[in-house]
């Protein structure tokens, strides 16, 4: 079963290298195997497939990402490429009803040794806006494991490739670029935390040139 | 897989001459000194590893024939239009057409190229696609910048596809007393082509003084120019035997595609300082993109076309 889920998952990352080409900038930080939260701007079910793409085959294995479960649970072919393939970490995003803390779960899977790719704007960003404000996760994440290196990751293109309820992805090319890590500083208020992992992200943005 | 003595002859050629580049390159090197890292030089192997993998491809397939030629530019035209499409202007209304024009018009393209039929191939992309895509953003409903993203993707398709299609479109002319052979006018192409684009690097590089359009292009001089394009013809010329034409018939039609290829350059050069990048792409190691590697014989590869099928061909 873990030899077909691998196998999966290698079809997938084939996939969209052939769609798009894509390429890692690394601006800023190294692709070492590190223990990382990489935080990226999402616009596409497929970012995060890039994010595991560009990784080094060494680093993609204990890279996991940070997902909804109400999304990836929702059908047998989800949860299995959520759940096997990419070996998400499911978070319940529904704060009213969930029994486990999202949390509690990121920081374990750090502790187990893991690296995470998460979304802080919790979910697709559908808007005109190149960036939607944070969710507070981050924030928390960082409060309990202040130790681990944030690396802001900018996703290009990605949005215009496959946009939101398309199933035809179109073939153009994407970059991701890696900056700068972040911390949170000792003493340093929720707010003002965010807004600078907030704008670490989208500097990244404005340095990139599309090709 | 047959192929005309004359394509083995010239691919031993090409093999010469990338041998030689290969071994001035690592002479400059040790020149410089192996801790001296030179930008220059490093560029110039990058660029002469990627030519010896571009003559490899190329020459395989063109040695499976039609086949394997319409599959190598189907597969470029599809990575040349992802390039261009990258940079141009396009909303979520867009997304059928763009669609269509690289699962339906791109094959479809080809596969007119395939079975041969010269009055749509060389009408289709200029009249149907040109016609029904607006149509489909159309339906969409979203007017904002409407005419500059139908007409960038009218553009990436003339220039990704059509005139890319007709390099393995030249395998469809017939031309009395050169059966069997039409592959070799490919080969011309190509050599010549892209022979007057090294052949200006390198009189560029030697003797560059004045700059031929600074806002273009600042690597593109008349020394590089003149010398590249005429060097480029005399070479041409050279290659008459595996040609239809005389020696002095290659040496015009030489001389008239190195010059298409030039002004490829240039008028790929001015939209890529429009959309603000240096290189189209990434994924040909010291080149850039293919639409880099590509422009020349683009913008060559019509004309050549034409200019044969109308004085030699019979169809």
């Amino acid at each position: 079963m873990q030899f077909f889920a691998d196998t999966v998952g290698h079809a997938i990352v084939l996939f969209a290298r052939l769609v798009t080409a894509v390429r890692a900038i690394w601006d800023g930080v190294e692709p070492v195997p590190d223990k990382r939260v990489y935080f990226a701007n999402h616009t596409s079910n497929g970012d995060f497939v890039l994010i595991w793409a560009v990784l080094p085959p060494k680093i993609r294995r204990r890279t996991r990402p940070v997902a909804g479960s109400d999304y990836w649970l929702k059908s047998k072919l989800k949860s299995f490429i959520g759940r096997d393939v990419f070996n998400a970490v499911l978070i319940d995003r529904n704060s009213d009803t969930r029994t486990n803390d999202p949390i509690a779960q990121m920081a374990e899977a750090l502790d187990d040794g893991n690296s995470l790719i998460l979304f802080p704007e919790g979910t697709r960003n559908m808007s005109e806006e190149p960036l939607l404000s944070f969710k507070t996760g981050l924030f928390h994440l960082a409060k309990q494991r202040p130790d681990v290196d944030l690396v802001p990751v900018w996703v290009e293109n990605l949005n215009h490739v496959m946009p939101k309820g398309e199933i035809l992805p179109i073939p153009l090319v994407c970059t991701v670029r890696f900056g700068e890590a972040v911390r949170l500083h000792t003493n340093e208020s929720k707010d003002a935390f965010l807004q600078r992992s907030y704008a670490a992200l989208v500097a990244l943005k404005d340095t990139g040139d599309v090709a | 897989m047959s192929a005309p003595f004359e394509f083995i002859l010239l691919l031993g050629g090409v093999f010469c001459v990338l041998l030689l580049a290969s071994f001035v390159a690592s002479m400059l090197k040790k020149r410089v000194g192996p801790d001296q890292p030179n930008p220059v030089i490093e560029n110039l192997v990058a660029r002469i590893n990627a030519w010896w993998a571009m003559a490899a491809l190329l020459a395989v397939a063109m040695l499976f024939g039609r086949a394997g030629t319409i599959i190598l530019f189907g597969l470029l035209s599809f990575a040349a239009m992802r390039e261009f499409l990258t940079l141009t202007a396009k909303s979520r209304a867009d997304h059928y057409s763009l669609a269509i024009a690289f699962f339906v018009v791109l094959p479809f393209q080809y596969y007119l190229v395939w079975i041969a039929w010269y009055g749509l191939y060389s009408i289709f992309i200029p009249v149907y696609a040109f016609l029904f895509l607006p149509i489909i953003s159309a339906c969409r409903g979203e007017t904002q910048n409407f005419l500059t993203r139908v007409s960038e993707t009218q553009w990436g398709l003339m220039i990704c596809v059509f005139a890319a299609s007709h390099v393995p479109a030249l395998l469809t002319l017939q031309i009395p007393g050169y059966e069997g052979k039409p592959i070799l006018l490919i080969a011309f192409l190509v050599v010549v082509v892209q022979g007057s684009d090294v052949l200006q690097y390198i009189f560029g590089k030697l003797f560059g003084r004045s700059k031929i359009s600074p806002a273009l292009s600042p690597s593109k001089t008349w020394e590089g120019f003149l010398g590249g394009v005429l060097s480029a013809s005399i070479l041409g010329a050279l290659l008459w035997w595996m040609t239809p034409f005389a020696l002095w018939q290659a040496f015009l039609v030489s001389l008239l595609i190195a010059i298409m290829g030039f002004f490829g350059g240039l008028v790929m050069s001015a939209i890529k300082r429009d959309k603000g990048v240096k290189d189209w792409g990434h994924l040909i190691a010291g080149h850039g993109g293919f639409i880099d590697r590509l422009d020349s014989v683009m913008f060559s590869a019509p004309i050549f076309f034409h200019v044969v099928r109308y004085f030699w061909s019979t169809v």
